[in-house]
């Protein structure tokens, strides 16, 4: 699952920060491939409790298998590269992100911008949050020998909290074992302040993060939190964090986001500015990006906003008040992987929502049910009830997958959002009556 | 008086009403001896069980409901798309079969029974329902460090049920009850591996299974009385194809399907059913500081497994060994549907064998399923194949 997108639908309507986002990534695409001419090292991680700062500072380039993945579902390419996958003998039933992304690997490895994606010199495991992340890793061992695999296990917060002893465990894997292991594949020596330098980036741009993410708060909310939301978190949980770039990225969508909250604007969808705002509307779990406008549409045709999500949490909590801290660099780095969404046990979790819930003032809830992500769905039907009995707020329960188009139902999904949302009518209905 | 030992055939009766009973009635029965006495059950894969028994209480290995269990409640906690043990092991607890349990731990072995542990936290609040971490950095200093913290807070959580400060003695003691029990258990996998016709795995898994309920020293007499009186049983070597079944650690096969496997040809000569009694592969050591010996054997002497990461070795180098160690024909790949940690190992082991020329086949069960005729058709080509090749000139 876990991921952000910054994606190029086409013919779609672009506000100046996506259309920055585009480049970003299509100038990112090209620097991947050729990472290898300019003597760079490349590492290969994931996008919860991801080290891009840290990755940045030994000057290597990250690529994240999860963004190659989602970025050709959202090309329509994964059908096929899952299909291969599974000719090889992958189970129909596991994880799709990592058929799609074994598929491309099948295919030569050109990724999402057509351009050849290297080999990975090292295998960044930042097993945070998902247990599928140590199979996958496991798998591009055996297609990549000759990568380093360099393991960093972030415990699960089981007690609904961080303990000492966890973040004790990731400062010391960071300091004995990651750190060494860059040092000695990069050829650069550690220097601590390169990395504050990094951080203090990522805190600053993490401010226009939760901008755009709180401004979901007003009526009508400016933006959209979780169709939108994937954009605004793409540079943020992706190779970006740290950048300069990064920092203008946040700086020209808070711009942006303040002009449509000074015009008392809606969010802007892939047809033009959204018209009225009729239900406002919290999602957990991640979207399909198979059919990604066509599932938005759905809900934009009805009025319906996303005014919060827990998929733009999986690569941080920063709207609950996180912000890397330059000032302790190893044990923000352990603070950060330790908060991802997917890392929060299911009490937590719910408690979240509910607070989404009231805090948006949300007139109900959607779960979009992700058929490859046991990380986010096993458990999914019981925060639906706990939920619905504590906020006394509706429900309403998709199934969907990530990147199989396989399991997108248009007219199935059509069909239970509508009748979700005329059952918010009604209960509007009686509670003027 | 001397004791008479139980006759095979007593014993497979007793350890099939254990299996069988899924109200859990032995643990009420042991729990009723004393007001003291607490009972705490824990999820595939491993547990280290001698910390729940060194706090006075009985480990309860909850593998779910089986094919007997209708699930009446559990559906509704579950998409079609996730394994079936959760949902057993909620309709069990939903049902009332589970409340001689104090408390739940859910080790670490995949998100499903993760995500668990939080639903028995919402669900019933007034249960300890604990998640133990497992490390994945096998260094001393590092993962076994957090190890250790991880048990201690274990302990800690448990000395809460029964109000008994935590005591370094009784954990070497049970340390010892533990090894003497795996030895034993090492041994029925021995016997069973050089005489498979002495051990149908029916048995063996039957056997395996009490141990996940009884107190570990009734258990292990239950292994000694078996070990001895089954040399004396008649029975006599057939025709089969030794294979190994691996995939099936947690969700349990349905007993059918085991004996179906060995019906339709195999002896089992090696497997991953019920890995809490053999995950650790060597003794514990009883001397210096007992904590310290549980977090030792785990970093060096923990079976191979599909929840443990595997960096740098090749994920079938074990297997192509045990398939060695065990001078078997071939490996059954048998995994619960929908099991990601063994589905996604499957095209690495079966990539290996291939490599190595070892024989496999693979199909997918529920715990719940019921009809076995395809596989059994299915093993019986695998198995009359293998035969083929062998008798080859
Ligand atoms: S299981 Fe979920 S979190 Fe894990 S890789 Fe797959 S989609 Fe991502
Ligand atoms: S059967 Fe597999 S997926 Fe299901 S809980 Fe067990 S290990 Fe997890």
């Amino acid at each position: 699952m876990t991921t952000p997108p910054a994606a190029r639908p086409p013919e779609i309507h672009k506000e100046p920060s996506m259309l920055l986002q585009k480049n970003m990534l299509a100038d990112y695409f090209t620097r991947v491939s050729k990472a290898r001419e300019e003597g760079k090292k490349i590492a290969y991680t994931f996008v919860p409790g991801n080290l891009t700062e840290l990755l940045h500072a030994f000057d290597v380039v990250p690529v994240y298998p999860e963004i190659n993945a989602l970025q050709n579902g959202m090309r329509k390419r994964s059908a096929k590269f899952i299909l291969d996958a599974e000719k090889i003998g992958h189970s129909e039933d596991v994880c799709t992100y990592v058929k799609a992304d074994l598929g491309m690997l099948l295919n030569g490895n050109v990724g999402p911008t057509g351009e050849i994606i290297p080999e990975p010199d090292i295998l960044l495991l930042s097993y945070t949050g998902c247990f599928t992340f140590m199979k996958w890793f496991e798998i591009l061992k055996q297609h990549y020998p000759k990568a380093e695999v360099v393991m960093l296990q972030v415990p699960y917060q089981g007690e609904g909290t961080p303990t000492p002893a966890m973040r004790e465990y990731i400062v010391r894997q960071l300091r004995e074992s990651v750190i060494p292991a860059f040092e000695r594949i990069s050829g650069h020596r550690f220097e601590e302040d390169r990395l504050r330098e990094q951080l203090r980036r990522s805190a600053e741009a993490e401010e226009g993060l939760v901008f755009a993410l709180q401004s979901a708060r007003r009526r009508p909310s400016p933006i959209d939190a979780y169709f939108g939301g994937v954009y605004y978190i793409g540079p943020m949980f992706t190779a970006f964090r740290g950048t300069p770039e990064c920092v203008d990225y946040y700086d020209t969508l808070r711009e942006e986001i303040q002009n449509r909250i000074d015009a008392h604007a809606g969010p802007i969808t892939p047809e033009g500015p959204m018209a009225e705002e009729k239900y406002r509307l919290i999602v957990e779990g991640p979207p399909n990006w198979t059919h990604f406008r066509e599932f938005w549409k759905l809900f934009y045709d009805e009025g319906a906003v996303v005014v919060a999500s827990t998929y733009t949490k999986v690569g941080g909590l920063y709207d609950q008040g996180f912000r890397h801290n330059p000032d302790d660099p190893l044990g923000t780095l352990a603070d950060y992987c330790m908060g991802c969404y997917t890392n929060l046990n299911l009490p937590t979790r719910v408690e979240l929502i509910e607070k989404y819930i009231r805090d948006f003032e949300a007139d109900g809830f959607l779960i979009n049910s992700i058929k490859s992500c046991n990380s986010f769905s096993s458990g999914q039907l019981l925060i639906l009830r706990e939920l619905e009995r504590r906020t006394g707020k509706p429900g309403g329960f998709f199934e969907s997958d990530l990147v199989d188009p396989r399991y997108f139902s248009a007219a199935n999904i059509k069909n239970r959002l509508e009748s979700y949302l005329q059952m918010l009518d009604q209960r509007r209905s009686q509670a003027v009556a | 008086m001397t004791r008479l030992r139980p006759t095979v055939a007593e014993i497979v009766e007793q350890t099939l009403a254990l299996y069988e009973d899924l109200d859990f009635s032995y643990v009420r029965a042991w729990k009723s001896k004393s007001t003291s006495r607490r009972a705490v059950g824990f999820m595939p894969v491993y547990m280290p069980r001698e910390i729940i028994h060194a706090a006075g209480m009985l480990p309860v290995g909850v593998m779910g409901g089986g094919d007997r269990l209708d699930i009446i409640k559990g559906d509704a906690y579950f998409q079609s798309y996730l394994c079936h043990i959760p949902r057993s092991t909620i309709e069990l607890a939903l049902s009332h079969r589970l409340d001689s349990l104090d408390g739940m731990v859910f080790p670490s072995i995949c998100d499903v029974i993760r995500n668990l542990s939080g639903m028995w936290k919402l669900l019933f609040p007034e249960k300890m329902a604990r998640y133990l971490d497992f490390p994945q950095n096998f260094d001393p200093a590092l993962g076994g460090r957090f190890y250790r913290q991880e048990l201690e807070s274990l302990r800690s959580a448990l000395s809460e049920l029964n109000a008994l400060p935590p005591q370094d003695s009784a954990l070497t003691h049970s340390i010892c009850l533990f090894n003497k029990n795996r030895r034993l258990v090492k041994a029925l996998y021995d016997l069973r591996a050089s005489k498979p016709w002495l051990v149908p795995t029916y048995e063996a898994y039957l056997l395996l299974r009490a141990g996940n309920i009884l107190d570990v020293e009734e258990h292990t007499q239950l292994l000694e009385d078996y070990l001895v009186r089954v040399e004396s049983e008649p029975r006599k070597p057939m025709d089969n194809i030794r294979v190994i079944v691996v995939g099936s650690f947690c969700e349990q096969p349905p007993l059918g399907l085991i004996l179906t496997l060995e019906r339709a040809g195999c002896y089992i000569v090696d497997d991953d059913f019920v890995l809490a009694s053999r995950w650790i592969t060597a003794d514990i050591s009883k001397t210096g500081d007992p904590l310290e010996a549980l977090v030792e054997a785990y970093l060096k002497n923990s079976t191979f497994h599909s929840s443990k990461f595997e960096g740098s070795t090749p994920k079938w180098r074990h297997l192509i060994e045990q398939v060695k160690a065990r001078q078997a024909d071939g490996v059954v790949f048998a995994a619960p549907s929908f099991c990601d940690p063994a589905l996604l190992d499957q095209p690495q082991y079966e990539k290996g064998l291939e490599e190595a020329g070892i024989a496999h086949t693979t199909f997918k069960y529920a715990e719940n399923t019921g009809q076995f005729q395809n596989i059994r058709e299915q093993i019986g080509t695998f198995s009359d194949s293998l035969k083929l090749w062998s008798e080859a000139p």
